[in-house]
């Protein structure tokens, strides 16, 4: 089939980018969108012109690395799917495709569909994770966990911090991502003894880097390739005022 | 962050101010509601609910002392409630510099939406019925009694007034159809398993709301109350 493609370009962080419009032909509905995209690119590169950069690793939806808005849903039209395992058999011959980098001010775009998540790598440093002392391993099944507790802390786990809930959100907030750590620590009990700690500095420090604050729209919960569900939100503001003796 | 400031500082704090103000505000609405229901019972006892509302609980508070303190009150819930919002929506703004030049929205429902505008376009309602149906400067009958003004108000010829108190009220039912159930989530009441059915608590409130304050402008107009 035959495509045309609107990218952003972005030289680096200082300029100022544009929509570019590329047409492609001989697109297979076999190929992945990110195969698409290595089409294109090798194109670009015949041509003499720079390929597109974008953020891509294992390519089978268990990095997070991959992050494109595609026709303005980041990661594109299928539920549940990343990116890379967006099939261009969804697509008709003719169709016209916007691709765009996640959009956030705690996201700059480092060169046309790249972000830079660091932001989320701070969010978790403030209080992701458990403090154990080191030594021969414990026994798997020496502390119970309820059987609900830990299937909806599994579930939370999934997260693999794409930014895709930052993209979509209407107010730019990282809540999802931060709830779904809030969640997944916050069930077991592992993750007890800094549970109060944990959700008032994870949330100071996702504040901090100038993400929006939730108002619970839900357009998170709508793209997320793992489904993480927009109860952890709740949970996480049940935690929050909690902990801050409200 | 120490405790006390996050309540007011963060981004949760803001939204729980915004949550706990604005069920205050739904509180006053269902009374307001209910009180007018007094019309369905003739002008006279329109009229003498508003009279009660300025002699209840004397001579233990001055007169209208009552009706002064829940002004106060819901003065007070309206300021915090445009605070935290106003806060949260300049952050919003802030943390998406650049825009997306296609956007689609996924999933939130249109009262989900329309949140900010829809609260501000009540604010200016609001100001419009006090100076209309309290002070009276804005009614046709301004020194007629709580019933008489109403009636004034309502008349056929002014159907643009009419109307555009129906248009207020259903905007107030879309900010409640969200506020509601958004209110509860950011108090941590909601989980997955009842989300569906405090969706449709919210919904089904914000409908009988509506509906119960346009019946009054509806009886007037066709005249089944006189
Ligand atoms: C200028 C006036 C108002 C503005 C600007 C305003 C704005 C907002 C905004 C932006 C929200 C958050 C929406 C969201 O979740 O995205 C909200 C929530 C809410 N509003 Fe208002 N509003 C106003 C008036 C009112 C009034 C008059 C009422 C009640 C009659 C009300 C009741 C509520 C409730 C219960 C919530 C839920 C709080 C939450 O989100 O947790 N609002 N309002
Ligand atoms: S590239 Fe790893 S999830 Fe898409």
């Amino acid at each position: 089939m035959n495509l045309t493609l609107r990218i952003w370009r972005q030289n680096g962080p200082g300029d100022k980018g544009r929509m570019v419009t590329y047409p492609l032909s001989d697109v297979s509905p076999d190929m992945s969108f990110l195969e698409m995209l290595d089409v294109l690119n090798e194109k670009l590169i015949l041509d003499g012109e720079e390929p597109v950069a974008f953020d891509h690793d294992c390519r089978e939806g268990i990095c997070g690395a991959c992050s494109l808005v595609i026709n303005g849903t980041p990661h594109g039209p299928q539920k549940a799917t990343t990116t890379c395992q967006l099939h261009m058999r969804h697509y008709k011959d003719g169709d016209t495709i916007d691709i765009e980098p996640w959009r956030a001010r705690a996201f700059p775009v480092i060169k046309d569909l790249v972000v830079d998540r660091t932001a989320f790598d701070k969010i978790i440093q403030a209080g992701g994770y458990i403090s154990a002392p080191t030594g021969s391993a414990p026994d798997a099944h020496a502390v119970p966990v309820p059987k609900a507790d830990a299937d909806a802390a599994f579930e939370a786990a999934t997260c693999i911090g794409c930014g895709a809930c930052v993209a979509a959100c209407p107010n730019g907030s990282g809540m999802l991502f931060t709830a779904a750590k809030i969640t997944h620590l916050g069930l077991v009990p592992q993750g007890q003894p800094e549970r109060d700690e944990r959700v008032l500095n994870m949330v100071h420090t996702h504040d901090e880097l100038d993400f929006g604050g939730c108002t619970n729209t839900g357009e998170c919960t709508a793209v997320c390739p793992k489904g993480i569900p927009l109860e952890t939100i709740g949970r996480l503001n049940r935690d929050f005022l909690k902990a801050s003796k409200v | 962050m120490t405790r006390s400031k996050s309540l007011t500082r963060s981004t949760v704090g803001k939204k729980a101010v915004m949550a706990v103000t604005g069920l205050m505000l739904v509180g006053f609405l269902f009374f307001h509601a209910l009180g007018n229901m007094k019309v369905f019972f003739g002008g006279d006892a329109f009229d003498h609910y508003s009279h009660w509302l300025r002699t209840v609980l004397t001579p233990i508070l001055p007169h209208e002392g009552f009706l002064w303190l829940a002004r106060v009150g819901l003065l007070a819930a309206v300021i915090g409630h445009i605070w935290s919002a106003t806060s949260l929506a300049l952050r919003a703004k802030r943390a998406r510099p650049v825009k997306y030049a296609h956007r689609k929205p996924v999933q939130g429902s249109y009262a989900a939406r329309t949140m900010r505008w829809g609260g501000v376009i009540v604010v200016l309602f609001v100001i419009y019925h006090i100076l209309d149906l309290t002070t009276g400067h804005l009614n046709p009958n301004p020194d007629g009694g709580p019933f008489a003004r109403l009636s004034a108000d309502f008349a056929p010829s002014r159907w643009y007034v009419t109307a555009f108190y129906v248009l207020a009220v259903v905007t107030v039912g879309f900010h409640l159809r969200h506020g509601l159930w958004s209110a509860i989530q950011t108090l941590g009441r909601s989980n997955e398993r009842r989300e569906k059915f405090l969706k449709g608590v919210a919904l089904g409130f914000s409908v009988l709301l509506c509906a119960m304050f346009l019946s009054v402008p509806f009886a007037v107009v066709t005249g089944l109350v006189k």
